[in-house]
């Protein structure tokens, strides 16, 4: 495991009151945006256990809705988010739920537009966060690692192909995580590298045949 | 590769062979395990530092009620009770108490705070620094860098135990801030890497066993008001420590039993609102109004 830092215990820089409830749920805001990559017609936002039952009160709608319009941790907007501009140009809304199958800081954002999707994720302490589900698919998306996320047609040679298109970047990967909903079917991919990917090399993996949605979701400022 | 820093006992070595003080030894470390460099920590703290001050700034003018309505009027009470009264531990202790109530009633109001090391317990390091900086011309540099002593403690204190209520009690959060902001006193004030350490084990010890047991599960009851305590308790450990007193249980092996009491606590304890002051019939009762 990583050994934390001075930086880790002196900051961050944040809208109280809570890291988890609070920070945490702006920085998966923020990695939601990211991964949904386009304006929503509406978004529901559900939430769970402890994140429903002491959301109120520690901010945690707020925290999630300001992520989503991409304000960071520290930006002071967080507290009156309901009345920006930004939020008055989106559709929203929020729902509670008792789930003790669902970690207590829960999260479901459910996208509807051009693109359906629904993103599940948690704030699973200290600030940390975790994006667990895409659609039907287990990902694994701390936010802490530059990271290439793929849906494709399942099919043999398309993990090498990729590999070998990054490592034509010269990065190295840090972690890879797969998933798919059969044999033949639909898959997902999770790879998060040290480095930067180059534009020709996403574009690269974008020409390959199959893929559904590329994204390049860049980690989080800490 | 530089000598790897995980415990107090190593830290104080390096401090003594080298003859650093523990700023630039653990600066140096850092720097040697490559993720940061100096000027990134130095940015970091300074950017926490002044966060810290505007929260205080802010919260000094400010009454207006948290969320749930249970708090925010009382660093204005002790500001106006220490306008007409002087409290017997002196002006810059009356500062420590009301910037700490300052600070964390900000962190309520969702105003914007350096977590130090978590939200909780925001109000605790950043009191000690600023009011004795203000009363003592400090430079803004030797805040620096008695900001990232307090955050070596921190780090140190992690590297055994998760500084998160829900792990280690309040005694992860308030009790390892005050533990850092012991540090960080005893270092403004000239004291020796040594004073430092025993500062940071006396506060410890005294705080073990620390529950977290947060009313109607928010950071509000008691987390709000054991800032200012925990404020001056770092005031007096660092005390101590200047007089030469040593604690004669050494810093790790305080950090070892504190993590074993964390373990020890019943999980009803620890940050899940399901024991303590969070089942009190007051307790219940304000759950029942607020989480409606
Ligand atoms: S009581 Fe719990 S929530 Fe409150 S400051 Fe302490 S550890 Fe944090």
């Amino acid at each position: 495991m990583r050994q934390s830092s001075i930086i880790d215990i002196i900051s961050p820089v944040m809208a109280g009151p809570s890291s988890s409830h609070t920070a945490g749920a702006v920085r998966l805001g923020l990695l939601a945006r990211n991964v949904y990559n386009a304006k929503p017609d509406k978004v529901t936002f559900k939430l769970y256990n402890s994140y429903a039952l002491t959301g109120k009160g520690h901010g945690t709608d707020k925290g999630l809705l300001a992520g989503l319009l991409g304000f960071s941790v520290d930006d002071y907007r967080i507290k009156n988010v309901f009345d920006t501009e930004q939020a008055k140009q989106i559709n929203y809304e929020f729902e509670y739920f008792e789930d003790f199958n669902r970690h207590p800081n829960a999260v479901d954002f459910v996208f509807e537009g051009g693109l359906n999707m629904t993103l599940s994720g948690a704030s699973v302490g200290a600030g940390e966060i975790l994006l667990t589900q895409i659609n039907k698919f287990s990902v694994n998306l701390d936010g802490k690692y530059n990271t290439l996320l793929l849906v494709y047609e399942d099919m043999p040679g398309v993990i090498s192909a990729v590999t070998g298109i990054i490592q034509k970047d010269n990065v190295n990967i840090a972690s890879l995580h797969c998933d798919r909903s059969g044999k033949g079917k639909d898959a997902s991919m999770c790879i998060c590298v040290d480095g930067e990917l180059s534009k020709h090399c996403l574009d690269e993996v974008s020409e390959l045949q199959h893929m559904y949605i590329v994204r390049y979701i860049k980690k989080l400022e800490s | 590769m530089e000598n790897v820093i995980t415990t107090f006992r190593q830290l104080y070595y390096v401090c003594k062979e080298q003859k650093k003080t523990i700023y630039d030894a653990a600066l140096d470390y850092e720097v040697s395990k490559g993720e940061y460099s100096e000027y990134q920590i130095r940015m970091q703290a300074a950017k926490s530092l002044n966060a810290m001050k505007e929260a205080i700034k802010t919260g000094l003018k400010s009454t207006e009620p948290s969320p749930s309505g249970m708090s925010g009027d009382d660093c204005y009470k002790l500001q106006k009770r220490f306008k007409s009264e002087n409290s017997i531990l002196g002006k810059t202790a009356q500062k420590i108490m009301t910037y700490a109530l300052a600070t964390s009633e900000q962190n309520l109001r969702m105003g914007i705070i350096a977590a130090c090391p978590t939200a909780g317990s925001c109000g605790i390091v950043p009191s000690v620094i600023i009011a004795y900086a203000e009363d003592n011309n400090i430079s803004e540099n030797d805040q620096i860098n008695a900001l990232i002593t307090a955050g070596e403690v921190g780090r140190i204190v992690s590297v055994k135990m998760a500084l998160a209520g829900a792990v280690g009690g309040c005694q992860a959060e308030c009790g390892v801030a005050s533990a850092m902001a012991s540090a960080a006193l005893t270092q403004m004030r000239g004291g020796s890497a040594k004073q430092i350490i025993n500062a940071v084990a006396l506060a410890l010890k005294n705080v073990m066993g620390l529950t977290c047991d947060p009313v109607c599960g928010l950071v509000e009851i008691p987390c709000v008001k054991r800032n200012p305590f925990l404020a001056i308790h770092a005031v007096t450990s660092s005390e101590l420590a200047m007089a030469g007193i040593i604690s004669k249980i050494p810093p790790d092996e305080v950090v070892d039993a504190m993590e074993q009491t964390g373990q020890l606590m019943s999980p009803l304890l620890k940050e899940s609102s399901q024991g303590g002051l969070a089942k009190t019939k007051t307790a219940i009762a304000l759950e029942k109004n607020i989480l409606k």
